[in-house]
């Protein structure tokens, strides 16, 4: 079993910390520093994982038994991947939801609360059609048309 | 060669043609005269790299991956030099889809993933051959080297089209947009 | 054998790359869509008798032995979920396909759906077959990757923001799963399942809890468990017929298939399960009050999900061989009939024009086709005799009757709930298919009419959902033999032996 020092405890603390903060904002630009944030905090931990720092890369430059367990570096390699590929996406993801709705906030489920405002279960249609639409930008309406998102830009450019 | 005009005194240092690849921003206003000649002299070098980086990381570090990131950085560097036109293409006379890049680069990944099976070995498996270059010395080549291009190749299109949706897409939107209001 | 348990990975990876390549044809890439999956349904089923007939196999990645490399397994239990997730996942795209010649026409090809709807399959397949922590994590990676894409393509304003939620949450548990996978590496030193299965005995009472509660949080949110539930009736309607029944289909059961895995492998536990006793108990009764309580017939369709989580949980509480077994089956029952219904709730909405069942009625008349396709997986899902939905309920409350008093009183839990999901059905039923027929609403949500579509159902999409009720009742038909593989199953989970000794050899039973 892999123990852990005390100012590495009080980094991974912080990260975690400050990662969860930022991931119960609104913003999704907030959400995402959260999220890069939380993900440094799980490839630290990775790390840590591993043993204690400051020991020999495994290249042959020194003896077995002084090499650091490469298996949590391989391991944070493949996560670091894949959080930059899903950082990525998650900015496409607030573009386009700049682009379409002027905000890149997280809303609530439209939907959720209309059932939960609903007095009678069998409440009329004319009454419910309200409801999300006031939410609605007016300019949503217009741009909600164009359907092309980033990855999509890709296929309007291959179709050519 | 011997039968060309004399060039004037005047244009002797001028180039016969683009002896680096252009990295010109199409907006007059927007150009960084600095950045455009750095870039003209690192994207060259920093492709280089790339592919040291590339054949280097079966034994240290580097590998597909950050050689494909290292390669996407120079499109990027240029991108920013030169604006939407330049960014997304490799070279103006050798045009490829990033889709194209990432599909050859997943198909070669996973046929070297699969090519050991046709010789009896399990998948995923490698072979190393050490052979001796004169002047050079020793070369360990590993049939993992395949596998890593696969990689290479993909991260170059993921990058390019990273480069095409968010970098100049954005800034096609952003023009229309001025466009539309400019308009009617 | 062994290149036969790497293939269900390779050939979508291989898929997507031509897809990809052929992004000119939408015909070729069809044709290679649809022979990648036909291809892993065969392998699939080879697994499953080679499985069944001599034992789990194994393929041993770059022929590096475990734990030190990376090993994919395929015993009863995977080698059985991946062939019935392939055979949906094969109807799901040829519905898919149906619904984008109709919408879109038939030339029209597109860089992303064949090549993201492969690498979905990839991801599935590998976190079925991999036998090792990290690489389940990469498989969900590429599984919710994929998932997203899908998820956020044609976006609007609502498709955006459901699809926020969703990425968000996905994010968070993948997150938390690095953690546990970083936990669990410094407690034990290896993340080989197999071979964690021997070290995690040997730590603290305490420390195995703790990394126990964590797995069963991190897996809990991705199948969608109470309380960690509220996600999903918000993400899943909003994305297009087949998304929805693929994601319901299978994202889902692959965190209870995880669930599983690591709580009868890993953290073997020595009788009912109190916590998920009571987290299945809330996940039922939840899942289906909350179905009552919706007009919008994919959200109900999500909380009948959620509420049928319950069940798979509870089977899993119940901890004997019985309760795996019951478990299993319900995946195999549940995963085809969900994605069914999701389906036949995407022609019924493309016929009225809505997705609001109080502005439906009266389809009965208008289609009585639809009406028959409903019903069916509506009563499979219910459970009523003869269907397989009967048969794989009758498994577990037989567990539940026998692991004791506590399990048997969840039992009653899940009698009540196959009733409420009984009434949310019928209650559907009587208000979509009979009464007066209504005016289709004006068209005054822009989500409408990119979650219903507007053209006519093609051919494809009715074969695909025939198809796929076909699946259902074979399941029901071939009840015998298929109970009589999932006990095998289920006895194999509790044993644990099979599993290990394929993986690490007998020597490290023995010892």
């Amino acid at each position: 079993m892999i123990t852990i020092n005390v100012a590495m405890a009080v980094v991974l603390a912080v990260l975690y910390s400050v990662g969860f903060y930022l991931l119960l904002q609104r913003s999704l630009m907030r959400i995402l520093i959260g999220i890069v944030v939380l993900g440094h905090g799980a490839n630290l931990l990775l790390q840590l994982a591993g043993g204690p720092p400051a020991r020999a890369p495994v290249l042959g430059t020194a003896l077995p038994e002084e090499f650091a367990d490469p298996l949590p570096q391989a391991l944070a390699l493949t996560a670091i991947v894949i959080t930059f590929a899903l950082t990525t996406y998650l900015l496409a993801l607030g573009y386009r939801s700049w682009v379409l709705t002027g905000r890149d906030e997280v809303q609530d489920d439209v939907e959720d609360r209309r059932v939960a405002e609903r007095e009678r279960p069998e409440g009329s249609m004319e009454e419910d059609a309200e409801g999300p639409d006031d939410e609605e930008d007016p300019g949503s309406a217009a741009a909600s048309d164009r359907t092309d998102e980033p990855a999509e830009v890709s296929g309007s450019g291959a179709a050519r | 060669m011997s039968t060309r005009e004399p060039v004037p005194f005047t244009q002797w240092d001028e180039p016969e043609g683009e002896w680096t690849l252009p990295g010109a921003c199409p907006v007059r206003s927007n150009r960084t005269l600095m950045l455009e000649a750095a870039a003209r002299f690192l994207f060259p070098t920093v492709l280089v790299f790339s592919v040291y980086l590339l054949i280097v990381g079966h034994y240290a570090p580097g590998g597909g991956f950050p050689g494909g990131l290292v390669a996407g950085l120079a499109f990027v560097l240029r991108y920013i030099a030169g604006g939407e036109s330049e960014g997304a293409e490799i070279g103006s006379r050798f045009v490829v889809r990033p889709p194209v890049l990432m599909g050859l680069g997943l198909l070669v990944a996973v046929v070297s993933a699969l090519a050991p099976v046709a010789f009896g070995a399990p998948v995923l498996a490698s072979a190393k051959v050490t052979f001796e270059i004169p002047l050079v010395g020793t070369v360990d080549l590993v049939s993992s080297l395949v596998i890593d291009i696969g990689v290479y190749l993909l991260i170059i299109g993921v990058v390019l089209d990273l480069l095409r949706s968010l970098g100049s897409g954005i800034e096609r939107d952003a023009r229309e947009a001025a466009g539309e209001e400019a308009g009617p | 054998m062994s290149t036969l348990v790497t293939l269900p990975v390779l050939l979508p990876i291989l898929g997507a790359a031509l897809t990809v390549l052929a992004a000119r044809s939408a015909r070729i890439q069809r044709l290679i869509g649809l022979m990648v999956l036909a291809a892993v349904s065969v392998v699939a089923a080879v697994l499953l008798v080679a499985a069944d007939r001599t034992g789990p196999v194994v393929a041993e990645l770059g022929g590096w032995p475990a734990p030190v490399g990376i090993v994919l397994v395929a015993d009863r239990l995977s080698a059985l979920l991946l062939l019935i997730s392939t055979v949906v996942t094969l109807a799901v795209l040829v519905y898919a396909i149906g619904q984008r010649i109709s919408d879109y026409g038939r030339e029209t090809a597109s860089t992303t759906f064949h090549p993201i709807f492969l690498l979905l399959s990839t991801g599935v397949s590998l976190a079925y077959l991999t036998g090792d922590l990290f690489s389940l994590f990469v498989a969900f990676e590429i599984m919710l990757a994929a998932s997203y894409v899908l998820i956020t393509r044609r976006t609007n304003a609502s498709r955006i923001r459901s699809g926020m939620t969703y990425v968000i949450i996905s994010l968070t548990s993948s997150l938390l799963f690095l953690t546990t996978i970083a936990l669990v590496y410094a407690a034990t030193g290896t993340v080989n399942l197999a071979d964690l299965a021997g070290r995690v005995a040997a730590l603290p009472e305490g420390l195995r809890t703790l990394l126990s509660m964590l797995t069963i949080v991190t897996f809990g949110i991705k199948a969608a468990m109470v309380p960690l539930h509220f996600w999903l009736p918000d993400s899943y309607p909003n994305a297009p017929a087949p998304v929805t029944a693929l994601f319901a289909g299978l994202l889902t059961k692959v965190g209870v298939y995880a669930l599983l895995r690591t709580q009868t492998l890993v953290f073997p536990g020595t009788g009912p399960s109190a916590v998920l006793l009571v987290l299945a108990v809330l996940t039922m009764v939840v899942g289906a009050l909350g179905a009552l309580a919706q007009d919008d017939l994919n959200r109900l369709l999500s909380f009948l999900l959620v509420s049928h989580i319950g069940f798979m949980l509870f089977g899993l509480a119940v901890y004997d061989a019985r309760g795996a077994a019951g478990t299993a089956l319900y995946i195999v029952h549940h995963i085809t009939v969900q994605a069914t219904l999701f389906l036949v709730s995407g022609l019924i909405t493309r016929r009225t024009g809505t997705v609001s069942i109080d502005a439906m009625g009266g389809l009965a008349r208008r289609a009585p086709m639809l009406a028959v396709l409903f019903a069916i997986p509506a009563l499979t899902l219910a459970g009523i005799p003869p269907t397989s939905g009967f048969v794989a309920k009758l498994a577990l409350l037989q567990a539940g009757a026998t692991g004791g008093a506590a399990t048997a009183v969840v039992a009653g839990f899940v009698v009540l709930a196959s009733l409420l999901t009984l009434y949310a059905m019928v209650r559907v039923w009587v208000r979509v298919f009979w009464g007066t027929e209504k005016e289709p609403l004006p068209d005054d949500d822009p989500t409408d009419e990119l979650v219903v579509g507007t053209a006519r159902a093609s051919r494809p999409m009715y074969a695909a959902t025939v198809a796929l009720v076909a699946v259902s009742v074979a399941i029901a038909a071939a009840a015998g033999p298929l109970s009589a593989v999932t006990e095998k199953a289920g006895s194999d989970l509790m044993a644990r032996t099979p599993y290990i000794e394929a993986v690490l050899g007998r020597e490290a039973v023995l010892g």
